[in-house]
């Protein structure tokens, strides 16, 4: 295959950017989903529709956005300035922060889905075997939705692996620091370098596939989960 | 029983209907009658002035232009695949070039429409003062270019640079837009304190006023001429277009005395 | 947690609440800390809501719970379910599929108010007959067993008070069957009061010492078995079903006829010999349509089982050519169910003396 230094370079960042990103969405989307998942408030419909709206925006536009937003005079900007980071835009964190708002949907849906399915028997059953609100989420919740986690991590995984007008957007193009797989094929189509563009091309596609592949693997296996609950009361 | 309802009582809206389209008919017949449609692809950065001259052409003609804008990498692709253009406008020579060896244009039909002037700009009044002072002291945060690799733009900031003999020094601050357009988005956020845009960018921005005889707010230094090999955007005649004498009269329209003014006033120079 | 002066021997509960639609339920009462009360009624008659309310898994609009001088809900304060020491046993199974049978289990062990009793464990294991199931998922357990998992859980826990909602009801007969034992051995091995849901005859008949009669979310009876179930002014509309559960002791058994003697506090009666040792304590079910009334004692008749009874109350039934009687005998009762015809031919009257005849009766427990 026809990689070059620069190449695997951008191979590795991709890498540590959508982990990153993963771990973080997985932080901040499970509380999220739970929230979704249980509430019966007003506010179900307007957070629901915040969370989606990357889902509206063309990458390039929310791009935009929150290039003003992250700049050193948007909101965000004098924010992390104020607290001593400096500004966003062009590091790595940028693309973090901004992965996460474009990712966020991807996680969100699938987790809040796999909670909804629960219902509520699984948990009144361990609040009568004396679990807590925390042990129960931990001990219950995590564990039966794990099919849910599954599929938002890697649609989390893979959105930001394939994220490109964003990372174009904010990213300033900086080896090693925000140019990553989906801007360097980018770069190759538009140099008219096609070689290097068809491994880079090449080396994803195998990637997602094998990823979705074992995703697809994991979840018929544990596919009798929650079948085994009673529906009526 | 139903009885059937004389014609002059029947429901209005389809007779309504009818004179509309016949109406519609007439335009679209008496458009194409009067002029042909041409396809044009064009690269964003000159977007501005090609929307003008457009315009003038259509008024003077009577042909109708329709404009599509991308990065020139992208036409070339869909070119060289079947795209319907007649005529491209390039922001570089090597695009047009790459299509000629293809054979893909009409031979001889090849000539730079406009170059394009490289202008370092910061969004701040006063910062700019000295450009070349500023870009040595290193005194700014970040470095905003064009990719060399995809915008000529970009290759004539790196050749400036070079010239400064500052590419080194400054590597660490750069920040690389996808084009010229991006690229000015950076300096225009103030994300990036400097960066290499086009003077044609500055002129079109109405939100920016300037004191240096530039529309754009901010400050600028002109890069001298010297500092870098012109940036020549060409224009080609494709091969979809050999036969339409509309593509044809658009690029003899571009060459006009008329047409130059145009360009001059929105920030290029003319070969 | 606090203590009231409220007998530390006694469930105290008290409860209303209103949900949409036209659902309410309000409910006061105080049952005795011990045995199995069965909370019995129609589908929709508020019993599980009553139940759900015990557990701290309904939050009535207001309410007072107090469990062997323990409260769990009063004006000021309303533990969460979590916080409260009880076993839950639900319609139906409620095991965590992502835990292999044992996984359920420890994770009651691990909770358990008091710390892990290997001689308890041994116990339920030994009771439920779930020793060879702990490897499998619950998928993998038919519904029997499962529940019997399920209790098993509930049981290991440690809890001072057992709620049961209907744990039979989503399983067919022979599954019921297969549990029923388990439950009367639960009764008989382990010192926890249990409130069990029903809404079958044969259920409570064969578990319960007591029982809170619901309707239309309130308490329309409630006391000791025979009590109840020989009251004919309840809407319960058994039918067929109706009957009066006596408590006896086996006086004898004859070898030859394979029948034993049922001594109750009202009489004798005959039984098919189940088996049961001289002095054993059973629990005998008389159903008011193997009842049927003479006015004298007929020696040339086939039935064995003849009381001398006196008429106590006379009810109509839903059936207009039916009219429910309640007899008594001694200190018990019994009701028999005849038709409004023999019941004006043969002037039965409150008060009237008459022998009953009984065709059959069941040991139920």
């Amino acid at each position: 295959m026809n990689l070059s230094q620069d190449d695997l370079a951008t191979l590795w960042l991709t890498l540590q950017l959508a982990t990153t990103v993963t771990a973080i969405l997985l932080i901040v989307g499970t509380p999220i989903a739970w929230w979704l998942a249980r509430t019966r408030s007003w506010w179900k419909g307007v957070v629901s529709a915040v969370v989606a709206l990357p889902l509206v925006l063309p990458p390039t536009v929310l791009g935009f956005y929150l290039l003003l937003a992250m700049g050193p005079e948007g909101a965000i900007g004098q924010l992390t300035q104020g607290l001593g980071l400096g500004t966003l835009p062009f590091t790595f964190w940028g693309l973090v922060v901004a992965s996460v708002l474009y990712s966020l949907p991807f996680v969100v849906q699938p987790i809040q889905n796999a909670m909804e399915a629960l219902g509520e028997r699984p948990l009144e059953a361990a609040a009568t075997l004396r679990a807590g609100p925390w042990d129960r989420f931990f001990t219950v919740v995590v564990p039966m939705a794990r099919p849910g986690f599954l599929t938002a991590a890697v649609l989390g995984f893979a959105h930001t692996v394939g994220e490109f007008g964003l990372v174009l957007m904010i990213g300033g193009n900086i080896p090693g620091e925000t140019r990553v797989v989906s801007v360097q094929i980018y770069d190759h189509v538009e140099a008219l370098d096609y070689a290097h563009a068809h491994g880079l091309a090449a080396i994803m596609v195998l990637f997602s596939f094998l990823v979705l592949l074992g995703l697809y693997g994991v979840q018929r296996q544990k596919g009798t989960f929650g079948l085994t609950y009673g529906k009526n009361r | 029983m139903m009885q059937y309802a004389p014609v002059a009582d029947r429901d209005p809206l389809p007779m309504l209907l009818n004179r509309w389209l016949c109406l519609l008919l007439t335009c679209f017949l008496a458009g194409t009658a009067q002029g042909e449609r041409i396809d044009v692809a064009v690269a964003s950065n000159f977007m501005a002035p090609i929307k003008e001259l457009s315009r003038e052409f259509e008024r003077d003609s009577g042909h109708n232009v329709r404009l599509s804008f991308g990065s020139s990498g992208k036409f070339y692709a869909q070119i060289r695949h079947g795209a319907p253009f007649l005529v491209f406008f390039s922001a570089d020579q090597a695009k047009p070039q790459a299509l000629e060896s293809a054979g893909l244009t009409v031979p001889g039909s090849r000539f730079t429409y406009a170059i394009g002037t490289l202008v370092l700009w910061s969004a701040k009044p006063g910062f700019l003062t000295n450009g070349q002072e500023r870009l040595a002291s290193g005194e700014f945060n970040r470095l905003a270019l064009a990719n060399p690799r995809l915008a000529p733009y970009g290759v004539a900031a790196i050749e400036v640079l070079e010239s400064l003999k500052l590419t080194a020094a400054t590597r660490p601050k750069w920040v690389q837009g996808e084009n010229i357009s991006q690229t000015y988005q950076f300096v225009s956020t103030g994300n990036a304190d400097i960066g290499f845009v086009a003077l044609s960018q500055l002129q079109a921005d109405s939100s920016f006023r300037d004191s240096n005889g530039l529309k754009a707010s901010g400050s600028s230094w002109k890069v001298p001429q010297t500092l870098h090999r012109p940036i020549r955007q060409d224009a080609v005649l494709l091969k979809r277009g050999e036969y339409s004498p509309a593509a044809r009269a658009l690029l003899e329209f571009i060459r006009s005395e008329k047409a130059g003014a145009i360009i001059v006033r929105q920030g290029y120079l003319l070969p | 947690m606090s203590i009231s002066d409220c007998p530390s021997d006694t469930i105290q509960a008290r409860f209303a609440l209103q949900r949409q639609g036209d659902f309410c339920l309000n409910v006061d009462v105080t049952v005795p800390a011990t045995g199995v009360t069965a909370v019995f009624g129609h589908s929709g008659s508020g019993k599980t809501t009553f139940l759900r309310c015990v557990a701290g898994l309904e939050k009535p609009d207001d309410g007072y719970l107090n469990v062997k001088g323990e409260v769990w809900q009063g004006p000021s304060r309303l533990l969460p379910t979590h916080r409260r020491p009880l076993g839950y046993v639900f319609q139906e199974a409620s095991l965590f599929p992502h835990l292999t049978a044992k996984g359920n289990l420890d994770y009651a062990i691990k909770r358990a108010s008091d710390v892990f009793d290997v001689e308890l464990y041994d116990r339920v294991l030994e009771v439920m007959g779930i020793d060879s199931l702990l490897e499998r998922h619950p998928h993998q357990l038919s519904g029997g067993e499962r529940q019997r998992v399920a209790i098993a859980r509930a049981l290991l826990i440690q809890p001072r008070l057992l709620l049961m909602d209907e744990p039979l009801a989503s399983l067919d007969m022979a599954r019921k069957q297969e549990i029923l034992p388990y439950l009367e051995r639960l009764h008989e091995t382990f010192d926890v009061p249990v409130l069990y849901v029903s809404h079958s005859v044969d259920e409570v008949a064969r578990l319960a010492d007591r029982t809170l009669v619901f309707d239309q979310g309130e308490v329309v009876a409630q006391g000791r078995l025979a009590d109840v179930f020989s009251r004919i002014d309840l809407p319960l509309g058994f039918g067929e079903d109706a009957g009066v559960v006596l408590q006896g002791k086996v006086v004898e058994r004859d070898s030859q006829w394979h029948l034993a003697r049922v001594g109750f506090e009202g009489g004798e009666l005959w039984v098919r010999d189940g088996g049961d040792a001289l002095g054993r304590s059973v629990r005998v079910r008389v159903l008011a349509r193997d009842v049927s009334l003479a006015l004298a004692c007929h020696e040339d008749s086939s039935i064995l089982n003849r009381l001398p009874v006196t008429v106590s109350e006379i009810a109509a039934d839903k059936d207009e050519a039916m009219a429910m009687v309640r007899l008594q005998s001694g200190k018990e009762y019994l009701i028999a169910r005849i038709t409004q015809r023999s019941r004006q031919r043969l002037g039965v009257e409150p008060g009237r003396q008459l022998w009953a005849q009984i065709k059959s009766v069941a040991i139920v427990r």
